[in-house]
């Protein structure tokens, strides 16, 4: 036979079983209404398949599971859906649940419904998903649905299978009286469960204060083939604790943070055993369950079969209570109950006991004294825990000390409070810590993953910078290479192109030249005419417009000769500045000279007029080539020499125009502050010269910029890319990523976070590719 | 229906700290008893006094603390104070040095830490050790025992006892009543082996009868409470165990100047301290392996003290300087945890 081990610790609290098993196990009434929490088990509730006014037969899946560790729930009996609201439930909160409401048409008709005739003929996962159809749960008090424990044997290797008889708590005799009257069912259960599971060793743990059970349970086995081991253990609490149990039975402890299954042991309780046997053996699902109705307050304290649903006041009245005697309700037992506050709870699964307690036999706690740490509590713990060195750190909120102490081993078994003297509530002090670590834990994680996602952010943001930056270098590098080379060849291209296309500049200009002596000459004796107010105006005026078409031409061949020079070099460029620059002088002049006309009253004004705006046109031409030859060279600087890019030419040319439009501007503020700012008359005319000059350049700039822009767009146009088009694409792109990147950030769940990773991912790329296009023309 | 929500578990042993001090009073019966037998009324009347005295102090000093005062004073903590300081100190103390004691032990060593529970120091040892070094004269003129005093119970007449307690008499009524402890002779030995010391003191010779006695008194009552689990064998056993092996090397190994662990164990506060004073939870290591050093740690330093220290006894020193070290020891001796594969250490570090 098995030999019996022992654990720390433990308490022997009056045990109050003997009241409840006098009687058989009885037959609670079928209420009118049953009221089915949809979730009665640890793990997700269940979804109701069935909804207000369906009819129902007993039996009938009404809800089903939701993920892995879920289970189902169906009618206990047939009758009428009325309603799928809150209602209060039976848990340690005192909140509410979803819940079914039926109410029972008294037939209490049964689904179709059959047994698995030959369960070892069939799949055994076959064999799990019915059980899990059945909607069994773990029925000693957790309620951890079965079939997952079932699939252990899958990826674990099961040694022994322990069965949980020992009922520890007082007042309890739910799974003693089952085991007395239907020991066949529970040897039934255990058969299925080590088909299932296949352990070499079975051990039934049963406390020595159950001598009916424990001679049923040894004559049912008797009857049975399988290795069962029926072992007697001393009546402490709590050796019905899962861990305790493992470590009385098999002297192994199971390692904390790890469950049983990671030693090769499944625990299975007594009543778990015996509804796996009634939905193998009969097809009935889990709908009903054996409760202990005890307590001073009722006057026949006994088990009944309950109905799932069953509000705890048809039980109570079932054992005829004393309502004026009843002061407190527990759903469970004294040591690890939780009290109801409301007898319209219903019952459910994992209620294995209702003790209707007077004043006396729970009265309330006296006042707590100080803590003297006499160390009762710590001889009581069944953990090993230190347990008045936790009241102080709970107290004190020393939570990493008491997380040092292991805290989370604290199984919560009410021990350590039961034997204090000074009265603590030791388990509050103990749960208030846990719930506070939890809280700050999860807090912890939100301001790691906030951390995370800064950081991340962080370094994206530096990347880019670091990029940018690289590309920058790498351009000013190319740019000064282009230099050095442009530099070194510098001196072959300009003789070449002093040999090609200087001479003819240099005559160009010459004749330039020439032409606007003669020019001058004419106007020279234009206005010494106009001075003189002599006759022979018109003749001179002859020859000035002679002279003036002269210089057109020659301006204009120098024009036309320009690009040329503007491939050659640097020079042509001065040349092309000092043109313009004379050009305006010139047009200077003859403005002084129309206003000396104009102030003298001569005739033929009208026609100086027109000269003086035709020259000012002339000079702006002028500046305008200049100004269309220096971008061009910039642009020659940056550019690598040969390369055909498109649009790569005017691109450039626009930044140097927009750049120049800018200063442009800034300059003309400049001056028109100045001009504000001036204060004598002399100062103010020449500073509003200055503005008007800078004026005209200013729009000079605008407009050749637009040109090119224009130009640009054009060439996008021909390379067949609407330039818009491409921006909002691109502008599209990019909010798609931000907004990818906000989900990103909203999303928890990690598949659905992979998902929209990849999408961001697609996104980026586009988005991407659509600015290297953009880029090609911008 | 209105029931209430409470909070699991809903039983209770029926036990009160109140009801663990009355055991530990009902524990000191033997011991006060042989003390009276064996010094008189003294004992009695100090306890009375002292008793008297620690609840006054305790109710004023929770009046002070705006505490209720009858739910505080009904622990009944501050008369197992009053009876430890009574029994320590010379049957024949003048009342004010009681006072001191008592005003001590309450006052700062208890209430001024927060009370029941929160004192670090054990309060009646506290007050031991600041009248021992307060008023040398007064703390070592012990009662002799009847047993030097002859045939018959001659002790000290109750109305003198009153009259020495609280007011005065002659120089010569002391001589007649008081004389050095086994401790003090032992101590004291002006270059006499310990054999040569047995064969000429009286107290020795006579006396010792009683404080063994004694001993064996406080030990029925701490007996009473191990039975009881008021507290756990650990560091009594370790203390007794700890000094026994101390004295039973050093008498091996040099039996003319060291005294014999017997001696040890049954004269002067070994009995009392092991029983009455290690186990004070309060201000001891906590866990069972922690008790275990303490309580041995006591017992090293009680031997040290009592054989190259300054005092003839040492308790009172031992156990405070150990309750400084209780919750160092707290912290390396936390028990290993169901499913740990081994016992945490220090202040933090990695839970497994």
């Amino acid at each position: 036979m098995s030999q019996v081990f022992s654990f720390h610790g433990g308490i022997h609290p009056p045990e109050n079983k003997k009241q409840s098993t006098r009687a058989p196990i009885g037959k609670a009434p079928l209420p009118q209404q049953l009221v089915l929490p949809m979730q009665q088990h640890i793990g997700g509730p269940a979804d109701p398949l069935v909804s207000v006014g369906d009819s129902v037969l007993k039996g009938q899946l009404i809800a089903e599971p939701i993920g892995r560790i879920s289970a189902s729930v169906h009618a206990p009996t047939s009758g009428k859906v009325i309603d799928i609201a809150h209602y209060p439930v039976p848990h340690a909160s005192g909140l509410s649940g979803e819940c079914i409401v039926i109410e029972a048409d008294g037939e209490d008709r049964w689904i179709e419904h059959e047994g698995i005739a030959d369960y070892k003929a069939i799949e055994r996962t076959e064999l799990i998903e019915h059980i899990r159809a059945s909607g069994i749960s773990g029925m000693g008090g957790a309620g951890f649905p079965t079939d997952v424990k079932l699939h252990l044997s899958e990826d674990h290797i099961v040694n022994t299978l322990i069965i949980n008889a020992a009922e520890c708590e007082p007042y309890i005799t739910a799974d003693d009286m089952l085991m007395r009257e239907r020991p066949h069912e529970i040897i039934g259960g255990i058969e299925v469960i080590a088909h299932l599971l296949r352990p070499s060793h079975i051990l039934i743990g049963i406390e020595d204060n159950k001598t009916n059970a424990i001679h049923a349970l040894e004559a049912a086995v008797k009857h049975c083939d399988l290795n069962i081991d029926i072992v007697v253990v001393p009546t402490k609490y709590p050796s019905g604790g899962e861990r305790q149990l493992i470590k009385l039975l098999t002297d192994i402890e199971v390692p904390a943070g790890k469950i049983p299954a990671d030693i090769g042991i499944v625990c299975q309780n007594v009543g778990t055993t015996s509804a796996v046997y009634r939905a193998v053996h009969k097809g009935e699902p889990l709908i009903s369950r054996i409760v202990t109705v005890t307590g001073d307050a009722v006057r026949h304290p006994k088990n009944l079969e309950v109905l799932l649903g069953t509000p705890f006041r048809s039980l109570l009245e079932a054992c005829d209570l004393r309502p004026e005697a009843l002061s407190r309700l527990v759903m469970g037992g004294p040591m690890m109950g939780v009290t109801v506050d409301n007898d319209r709870i219903p019952v459910i699964k994992t209620t294995n006991c209702l003790i209707a307690a007077t004043q006396q036999e729970m009265p309330p706690a006296p006042p707590a004294q100080a803590c003297i740490r006499c160390g009762m509590c710590e001889q009581a713990c069944p953990a090993d825990l230190l347990p008045q060195q936790l009241y102080w750190f709970a107290k004190g909120r020393e939570f990493d000390k008491a997380r040092h102490h292991n805290l989370f081993d604290c199984i919560e078994c009410g021990a350590c409070a039961y034997v204090c003297p000074s009265n603590i509530p030791l388990v509050q002090y103990y749960r208030f810590a846990k719930s506070e670590i939890r809280t700050e834990e999860r807090e912890q994680q939100k301001a790691d993953h906030a951390r995370e996602r800064f950081e991340a952010r962080q370094a994206r943001l530096e990347r880019e910078a670091a990029e940018k930056e690289a590309k920058r270098k790498a351009r000013a590098a190319e740019a000064a290479k282009a230099q050095e080379a442009r530099k070194a060849a510098a001196a072959k291209p300009k003789e070449e192109a002093t040999e090609q296309a200087t001479p003819d500049i240099k005559q160009l200009k010459t004749a330039a030249a020439v032409a606007r002596t003669k020019l001058k000459k004419a106007q020279k004796a234009f206005d010494e005419a106009a001075a003189g107010n002599s006759e022979g105006l018109a003749e001179l005026e002859q020859a000035l417009n002679d002279a003036r078409s002269k210089a057109e031409a020659a301006e204009k061949a120098l024009e036309a000769g320009s690009p040329a020079p503007s491939e050659g070099g640097n020079a042509e460029l001065k040349q092309l500045k000092v043109a313009a620059a004379v050009a305006r002088t010139k047009l200077k002049k003859a403005q002084d000279a129309l206003k000396n006309a104009e102030d003298k009253g001569l005739d033929g004004i009208d026609k100086l007029r027109a000269t003086v705006e035709t020259l000012e046109n002339k000079a702006d031409e002028a500046q305008k080539a200049f100004e269309a030859a220096q971008p061009a060279e910039t642009a020659e600087k940056t550019e690598a020499p040969a390369k055909p890019e498109p649009a790569a030419e005017p691109a450039l040319d626009a930044k140097a125009l927009k750049q120049q439009v800018s200063i442009m501007r800034t300059k003309l503020k400049k001056a028109e502050a100045a001009l504000e700012a001036a204060e004598s008359d002399d100062e103010r005319s020449a500073l509003q010269a200055d503005v008007d000059d800078l004026k005209k350049r200013f729009d000079e700039a605008t407009e050749a910029f637009n040109k090119v822009e224009k130009a640009k767009m054009d060439a996008a146009a021909q390379a067949g890319i609407d330039l818009k088009q491409l921006r909002i694409d691109a502008a599209m792109a990019k909010a798609a990523i931000t907004k990818g990147e906000r989900a990103l950030k909203k999303a928890e769940a990690d598949d659905e976070r992979e998902q929209i990773e990849q999408e961001l991912v697609a996104a980026k790329a586009k988005s991407d590719e659509l600015h290297k296009t953009l880029s090609q023309y911008d | 229906m209105a029931l209430i929500h409470l909070s699991s578990p809903h039983v209770s042993k029926a036990n009160s700290t109140a009801n663990v001090m009355r055991l530990v009073l009902l524990a000191t019966l033997p011991g006060i008893l042989a003390m009276t037998v064996f010094f008189g009324w003294g004992t009695l009347i100090q306890i009375v006094l002292a008793s008297v005295l620690a609840l006054l102090f305790e109710a004023a000093v929770l009046k002070l603390r705006k505490r209720p005062v009858g739910f505080f004073l009904s622990d009944g903590s501050a008369l197992v104070t009053a009876v430890l300081v009574a029994v320590a100190i010379p049957p024949f103390s003048a009342w004010w040095v009681t006072a001191t004691g008592i005003f001590f032990a309450i006052v700062i060593a208890k209430q001024l830490y927060g009370g029941l529970g929160n004192n670090p120091f054990n309060p009646a040892m506290v007050a031991y050790a600041l009248l021992l070094v307060s008023f040398p004269v007064e703390m070592t003129r012990w009662t002799a025992p009847i047993t030097q005093n002859g045939e018959g119970w001659h002790v000290a007449g109750f109305l003198d006892t009153l009259q020495v307690i609280f007011g005065s008499v002659e120089q010569q009524w002391y001589d007649s009543f008081t004389g050095a402890t086994p401790l003090d002779v032992l101590k004291h030995r002006a270059g006499l082996t310990t054999e040569e010391l047995w064969r000429q003191s009286d107290v020795l010779v006579n006396g010792v009868a009683a404080w063994y006695a004694i001993s064996a008194a406080w030990f029925m009552g701490g007996i009473f409470l191990l039975s009881r689990k008021i507290f756990t064998w650990h560091a009594p056993l370790s203390m007794l165990i700890a000094l026994f092996l101390m004295a039973s090397m050093f008498y091996g190994f040099d039996p003319d100047n060291y005294v014999s662990p017997i001696v040890h164990l049954g004269v002067g506060a070994t009995m009392l301290g092991a029983f009455f004073i290690v186990t004070d939870p309060v201000s001891s290591a906590t866990s069972n392996r922690g008790k275990i050093i303490y309580g041995a740690l006591i017992g090293v330093m009680i031997y040290i003290i009592r054989t190259w220290g300054n005092y003839p006894d040492a308790v009172a020193f031992s156990v405070l300087l150990m309750n400084l070290c209780a919750p160092f020891i707290d912290q390396y001796t936390q028990p290993r945890t169901y499913g740990h594969k081994k016992a945490n250490r220090g202040t933090k570090g990695k839970s497994q």
